[in-house]
């Protein structure tokens, strides 16, 4: 018989032991699902996780990729992982990160053509404060009427993508190329370009940012009185009110954070590797983020690695799209996957699995 | 002689680093009242959910007249007549009592049957009971009715009570008495859990005594006083708490006329509450639980928001302040419920230190914590309260409750206030760290701080208060002074019997 037991306290082990582990096993099914499209699951596996970074035919190219594409994740997960562990769930990043690059490229066409040194920054602030603007709606509907804030961000993403697509198609359009959707390109307007700071290393203003992030996360989380209130109000919400905190600001300073940092990597994404404002610039970075955000353990540093994990997948899925004909979606399952064995291991930390003799009746 | 009904023969049990009861035998004879005495964590309470079969004994046997007996199940020790209310009930607020009824049974009959069954019983009884009135609106006296009546269908042989009267007035205690002793003159036995020794004296005609897991005697109440029956619950003697005489100074906690809307569906409104309380004053507030104790604590400590002028502290206005407000001018209190609101279950000590002591013990700077003060807190409330652990960076939820009671109430205690609010300072405590809690909180009086205790333990407040008022549906009787008050008088103001004192004379 197999019973399952509370354990006292959660294990350390299986804590740090379970991304691990849920990699694997990712790596497992991931590749039972990948023979069953006909593929030889071995080549499909490595060119995920490893012809990225050691190949010698794709490395050059693919290896600065790796922190273009982990930047936005790294950036966006720190600040989910904040309202996470203070129990603001907090869905639609996604959403966030468009109107970042929105705003961020509003103001980059509003100067255009305009030189100055001043235009980088105030896109950032713009960013950031477009971010914020977003996860406002569902944090005073939250505070105010008390909605559910997972799905009212969520949904608050669909509504972020006919914005953009309207944006596209009409007030940001480039007036230069009449008949395309799309804005001018951000990368060929030097005052607005988030050009990579040093030549073929991927690094670029964004990766700076998610850096700072991380270690400005850390540092509140493990030294600063809010972050003590965060871990409070997520763990026992009543012990929280105990010690003064008051729900709703922090709520909103949750929701805030997320979404400013969420809007953050919609912008640099914006002004530098996607370059202009396209119907499909979106590209799931505040979705995936959620799994960086866990895969990590909510902790700065781990999502650091899960970011980079992440990343390494985004761009070993289009190696092998090009080279396997994988199709786009089969990555998606795989990243899903990911978050499934996370959670699905998790239940260890908490709870022991003991094989007994069944009771006498 | 009586026949015997059960009869238990070395019953031990095991956990992990515990054993909570070792080798324990003694016999219920039918129609008996028994009690089982003995302090928190004395085993009481696994040994009875042995018998109720809830858990295995890991050596021992039992006998019910005769015939072995080793229930699997709760429903196995039903169906034996074995029946059992528990201490904290399982009822849900938002049914009727027919259908909490009807949930607790193996095989309900329809609900209109039920109801009337359920009618007939309880007035059978002198435990009036409307079927069809939802558990939510009920008191707290009331719900026990439920789950006695519940029982009571059963016809059960051996009825086992788990504390039963810690939530009732001393009119209803009255009033469950006279059940108890119609029953046990029907032929039920009855096995009474409790640690209150007065009321042990008066119901109940043999006692066993449990310490540390172990039967230390079996004896006849009755024959022995409530002193005695202490000491060899707790194994030495007890000193009462000292408690100088000292003038009181200025009123610094003033409440006036505040009605304050709970914040919890099924919590009580408060209403029309005033009171003054001095320096160096204790005042004592009693009160069944449910009867807005949670809403003042919360009122008084900040957590609830009140009207600003009609709460002043030293004379200012502080009804807008939250918590820490409140705190910054030397106002703090301990909240009832130690695991998930006066501590967090998931962190150390030392960061529950902080939880509270932030600001008056200067633990933060700008908003960034210092851990080695906070710890170096920690560890000064650890040593001065007693708090047995192995040390600060202990999980709060690893601490049995009197130690962790002892840190709680210790933290607030160390922040030298002016105004201390504890809500059922030593529940669930054993007497040694409840006697210490109760000396610090008289100790912390003697230095000229106005203490307020919230507590359903009468004995407790006869003991600290100098003043006394009781909470009843919200209100707050006028305060009086505690000397010469009896707990006739208590009752009164408690509510007396909650309008139940007519059902036996209905039911004769």
């Amino acid at each position: 018989m197999i019973r399952l037991e509370k354990r006292k306290e959660p294990s350390k082990f299986w804590g740090i032991a379970n991304p691990f582990l849920a990699v694997a096993l990712t790596m497992l099914a991931g590749g039972i699902m990948f023979a069953a499209l006909g593929k030889d699951p071995v080549v499909a596996i490595r060119l995920i996780f490893f012809d990225p970074i050691f190949s010698e035919t794709f490395g050059s190219y693919s290896r600065p990729q790796l922190l273009i594409k982990s930047a936005p994740l790294i950036l966006i997960a720190v600040g989910l992982a904040i309202g996470f562990k203070a129990g603001i769930w907090n869905i639609g990043a996604e959403g966030q990160y468009i109107m970042g690059a929105l705003f961020g490229a509003g103001v980059a066409l509003a100067f255009f053509p305009q030189p100055g040194w001043y235009i980088f920054p105030l896109m950032v602030i713009a960013g950031a404060f477009g971010g914020f603007l977003w996860a406002m709606i569902p944090a005073i509907l939250k505070t105010r009427f008390n909605t559910n804030e997972i799905l009212v961000s969520l949904l608050l993403v669909y509504v972020a993508e006919r914005i953009l697509a309207a944006m596209a198609l009409g007030l940001m359009r480039n007036p230069d190329i009449p008949g395309f959707p799309g804005s001018r390109d951000l990368r060929r307007y030097e005052a607005a370009h988030n050009a990579e700071l040093f030549a073929n290393t991927g690094i670029h203003w964004g990766v700076v940012a998610a850096l700072v992030a991380v270690i400005l996360a850390y540092v509140m989380m493990t030294r600063h009185m809010l972050g003590f209130h965060v871990q409070l109000a997520g763990q026992a919400p009543r012990a929280a009110r105990f010690g003064g905190v008051s729900p709703a600001r922090l709520v909103v300073i949750c929701l805030g954070i997320s979404g400013a940092l969420a809007g953050l990597a919609g912008m640099f994404e914006v002004s530098g590797p996607g370059g202009q404002v396209r119907i499909e610039f979106a590209s799931g970075y505040g979705f995936t983020a959620i799994i960086v955000a866990f895969l990590g353990r909510l902790n700065p540093v781990g999502i650091v690695l899960a970011g980079l994990l992440l990343g390494l997948t985004y761009i070993g899925g289009e190696l092998s799209q090009m080279m396997l004909q994988i199709p786009g979606a089969a990555i998606q399952v795989f990243q899903g996957m990911l978050l499934f064995f996370l959670l699905a291991l998790d239940f260890q930390t908490n709870y022991r699995i003991r094989l007994t003799q069944g009771e006498r009746a | 002689m009586r026949k015997t009904l059960l009869r238990l023969e070395g019953l031990s049990k095991s956990y992990p680093g515990v054993r909570a009861n070792d080798d324990i035998s003694f016999e219920i004879g039918e129609g008996q009242m028994h009690a089982l005495l003995g302090e928190n964590g004395a085993g009481k309470s696994t040994l009875v959910k042995m018998i109720y079969g809830l858990v295995r004994p890991d050596a021992g046997a039992m006998t019910l007249r005769g015939a072995a007996y080793a229930p699997s199940q709760p429903s196995e020790a039903r169906r034996n007549g074995v029946a059992m209310v528990f201490q904290h009930f399982s009822l849900f607020d938002a049914l009727d009592v027919a259908e909490n009824v009807a949930l607790g049974m193996e095989n309900p009959p329809p609900l209109r049957d039920l109801a009337a069954r359920i009618r007939t019983v309880s007035e059978e009884y002198g435990l009036p009971l409307d079927p069809s009135r939802l558990v939510g609106e009920l008191s707290a006296g009331e719900r026990q009715r439920v789950e006695i009546v519940r029982c009571l269908l059963q016809d059960p042989k051996l009825l086992i009570m788990d504390e039963p009267t810690s939530v009732l007035t001393p009119q209803e205690v009255e009033i469950l008495f006279r059940t108890l002793r119609q029953l046990s003159g029907e032929g039920t036995a009855i096995l009474y859990i409790s640690h209150k020794l007065e009321e042990i004296r008066a119901l109940c005609d043999e006692a066993t005594i449990l310490r540390g897991g172990r039967k230390v005697a079996t004896c006849d109440p009755r024959e022995k006083s409530a002193r005695e029956l202490a000491e060899l619950m707790v194994g030495q003697l007890l000193t009462p708490p000292e408690r100088p005489e000292r003038p009181f100074g200025e009123v610094v906690l003033e409440v006036e006329k505040l009605s304050l809307k709970s914040n919890n569906p099924f919590g009580t409104s408060l209403k029309d509450i005033s009171f003054q309380l001095r320096a160096g004053e204790v005042l004592g507030i009693a009160g069944v639980a449910g009867n807005g104790q949670d809403e003042l604590l919360l009122m008084l400590s900040g957590e609830l928001r009140a009207p600003s002028p009609q709460v002043r502290l030293k004379g200012d206005p502080v009804g807008h302040l939250g918590p820490n407000g409140r705190r910054a001018m030397g106002l703090v209190a301990a909240p009832e419920e130690r695991l998930g609101h006066a501590a967090a279950p998931d962190m150390s000590l030392t960061e529950n230190a902080l939880l509270s002591a932030s600001r008056r013990k200067r633990l933060e700077r700008g908003g960034f914590i210092d851990w080695g003060k906070t710890e170096a807190f920690a560890r000064e409330v650890i040593t001065r309260f007693d708090v047995r652990t192995p040390g600060p960076h202990v999980l709060a939820r690893a601490l049995s409750g009197g130690n962790l009671q002892k840190f709680v109430i210790g933290r607030e205690i160390e922040l030298d206030p002016d105004v201390i609010i504890v809500n059922q300072p030593t529940w669930g405590v054993d007497a040694a760290a409840a006697a210490t809690i109760r000396q610090a909180l008289l100790d912390l009086a003697g230095k000229g701080a106005a203490v307020l205790v919230i507590s359903q333990d009468l004995d407790e407040l006869l003991e600290v208060a100098d003043s006394f008022a009781a909470l009843n549906e919200g209100r707050l009787t006028p305060v009086r002074p505690a000397k010469g008050l009896n707990v006739e008088e208590i009752g009164l103001m408690m509510g007396g019997a909650h309008d139940m004192h007519v059902a036996h004379e209905a039911a004769q």
